[in-house]
């Protein structure tokens, strides 16, 4: 049996969990002006093999990044025109994306699979690094994480504390009542669909050149999308509790390493699939803490109670509907 | 989205009817530019020679007797999910879950098959592991269904769930229980003995059961949705599940029914292609004909007589992209870009026609 280590294990959460969380800000920001981008697995891969290729051939990780990000644009700016100006099923453009991106991706980068390319180099941040504990959990990694984090942050603010945050928030919840203020909802929305891809391909970019450096078939990365989709459910579409759900899903991930230690008749992919069901658990419990008989039952059980009301949480009103201007 | 019927009136001028049978080869020509561009443009891109691309995916789908009968073999499997999804698409579910419950049946006629193994009358373990695949994959989705209707979870996440926990439960039981004698590998479980073979006729090396199993899917489908009450109720709550509620009819029962439909027949699809190709369980087993199904169904614009057609073709288009790396060094995945794109460009042009057939009459 092995030990943990607990500032190590947390220290590879916070690493490991960055392109999710960044995805899975990408996506809140996306559905919170009410559209869904249900292409995310396709573009993570994708854009994690833009910038792998890019930055092989220019030896520029900046460029390889800013590739991912285009991609990722690319890709969403897709599914707005289909979905906002076009009027066709955000879900059935954003399916068909995931399978064609994932594909598409698989065939341009298949003359990149298997090569040693470059990757982010570590930059722990002096003096910060040397608090005990927090140090070495928060501020010894590299430029990507430690965008993330700061990203989680900067989304609640502009989400909750500007302008243009509110304006965001009225297209997704009432784009009727929003447009009758002089706000264009399709305008708005395509915008953010656009930001949110962009998060989405860099996300990618997170992925083949720093957690999981390098290209292949399978890459590594596949799966994620549908994580991250998943996860902003989950969040109740708060960016810092869909940032919390990143954080506990890489957590799991790490722990199914150690289990896979500690039992090793059985195979890794096992522990790799035991989110989901804990995903799908919390979903029921999400849909319960909205019943109201389940809540009067929960009455006098505290503990449950307690938990219903972390859980609670409510789907941007005209999510995936899209608007009509008369 | 929903096909209708162009109702053709006779009194209708000549002109405008040729206008409209101009406009629909106009779309299909525009639908088959895009798609030809594009892919041109991505083999320009990944350096291999484009018409030589096409010419080896012709050439590896229907240039031969074997070949052909590989296509039918891809064609089964994926007919029978796509029949099975249209009744969820009725009903308005996306049963992107399709993919686990293939992965299930074929888990449940590996069970069987397994148990069959030495006893007499092994044709009837055959035809018993073939039902009980189709069961599996019923469960599979009942499972979702209940997830949707009494767990308020959107069929998409809990389908996406149970297809990677029976991805898992396949790995498990490879590398688990159901391990070959001395090392467990990728490779799956151990061969079953000849006589649980589905058998095969002809040059094709096609199971004649599969081929039939699969147009009577298609059969009952299209009765079924056509011309039966459950046909007429499921797109009554598929288009309105309220009114559909205030009418009698309870949406969330039929729901359920849709599923069980869509399962039973993805697991009869994998029940095929344990019993009838691989002989054994492998992680693999289901080849993502699942998700394939759903862009022929979309594709086929949810007509249950355009699937098998739609199916072939992109069946011709796996089938052929096979030995693209070897001819060209390029990816097999030319086939799913294709697929993707030709899916893409109808649903562009869809709405494209939407919107000027709005601009025209306003």
């Amino acid at each position: 049996m092995q030990n943990i280590d607990l500032i190590i294990l947390l220290a590879g959460v916070v690493a490991g969990a960055a392109p999710i969380v960044m995805a899975t800000l990408g996506e809140t920001i996306t559905e919170k002006a009410g559209i869904i981008n249900l292409s995310l697995d396709g573009t993570i891969l994708l854009s994690a093999m833009a910038a792998f290729a890019v930055s092989f051939d220019t030896g520029s990780l900046l460029l390889g990044f800013a590739a991912a990000g285009c991609v990722g644009a690319l890709v969403a700016f897709t599914v707005g025109v289909f979905s906002i100006y076009l009027g066709q099923s955000q879900i059935a453009v954003g399916f068909v994306l995931t399978l064609m991106c994932r594909d598409l991706a698989y065939f341009l980068g298949n003359s990149y699979a298997r090569l040693h390319g470059p990757q982010v180099e570590p930059a722990p941040i002096p003096l910060l690094r040397d608090i005990p504990v927090v140090g070495p959990i928060f501020f010894s990694h590299n430029l990507p994480v430690y965008g993330s984090l700061v990203l989680i942050g900067l989304a609640w603010w502009y989400l909750y504390r500007t302008p243009m945050g509110l304006r965001l928030r009225a297209v997704g919840e009432h784009p009727r009542a929003a447009y009758a203020r002089g706000i264009h909802p399709r305008r708005i929305q395509m915008i953010y669909v656009l930001v949110g891809g962009l998060f989405v391909g860099i996300a990618g970019a997170v992925f083949s050149l720093s957690a999981k450096p390098g290209w292949g078939r399978p890459q590594g990365a596949e799966g994620t999308g549908w994580i991250a989709l998943a996860l902003v459910i989950f969040g109740g579409w708060h960016p810092v509790r869909a940032a919390l759900g990143a954080y506990l899903f890489a957590f799991l991930q790490m722990m199914g390493i150690y289990l896979q230690g500690w039992f090793p008749s059985i195979p890794a992919q096992v522990f790799q699939v035991a989110p989901f069901p804990l995903m799908i658990f919390t979903l029921v419990l999400m849909y319960l803490s909205r019943k109201e008989n389940f809540l009067l039952r929960a009455e006098n059980r505290p503990r449950l109670k307690s938990i219903l009301k972390i859980l609670s949480g409510s789907a941007p009103t005209a999510l995936g509907k899209p608007f009509r201007p008369e | 989205m929903k096909s209708e019927p162009v109702i053709m009136n006779d009194s209708a001028p000549a002109a405008a009817r040729s206008r409209r049978v101009f406009r629909f080869f106009g779309e299909i020509g525009l639908t088959l530019s895009i798609v030809l561009i594009f892919a041109v443009g991505v083999l320009l891109l990944a350096g291999a020679p484009p018409f030589s691309a096409f010419y080896h995916l012709f050439k590896g789908s229907l240039g031969s007797g074997s070949k052909l009968g590989h296509v039918l073999n891809t064609w089964v499997p994926l007919t029978l999910c796509a029949c099975g999804l249209l009744y969820t698409f009725r009903i308005g579910l996306w049963n992107i879950g399709v993919e686990g419950q293939v992965m299930v049946g074929a888990v449940f006629t590996t069970l069987i098959l397994r148990t069959g193994m030495g006893q007499p009358f092994p044709n009837a373990f055959i035809g018993l592991a073939l039902l009980a695949g189709g069961i599996g994959g019923g469960i599979w989705a009942l499972a979702t269904g209940y997830l949707k209707t009494r767990g308020g979870v959107n069929e998409i996440f809990a389908g996406l769930g149970m297809n990677f926990v029976a991805q898992g439960l396949i790995l498990w039981l490879i590398f688990g229980p159901w391990k070959r004698p001395g090392v467990a590998s990728m490779s799956g479980t151990e061969l079953f003995p000849r006589e649980l073979w589905l058998p095969t006729a002809g040059f094709l090396r096609l199971s004649p059961v599969g081929f039939t199993l699969t147009l009577f899917a298609v059969a009952v489908t299209a009765v079924l949705l056509r011309y039966a009450r459950i046909g007429l109720n499921l797109r009554a709550i598929g288009g309105n599940p309220r009114a559909a509620y205030l009418f009698g009819l309870q949406p969330g029962r039929y729901m359920l029914l849709a599923m069980i439909f869509a399962g039973g027949f993805a697991g009869l699809a994998g029940g095929l292609q344990v019993s009838g190709i691989y002989h054994r369980l492998i992680p693999a087993i289901s080849s993502n004909y699942g998700y394939l199904a759903l862009l022929v169904v979309m594709l086929a614009n949810y007509n249950v007589w355009a699937v098998p057609a739609v199916a072939f073709f992109f069946a011709c288009l796996n089938v052929g992209s096979i030995q693209l790396p070897m001819v060209l060094q390029v990816d097999s995945s030319l086939a799913g870009v294709i697929q993707g794109t030709l899916v893409l460009a109808v649903l562009a042009v869809h709405g494209w026609r939407a919107r000027s057939r709005k601009a025209g009459s306003s």
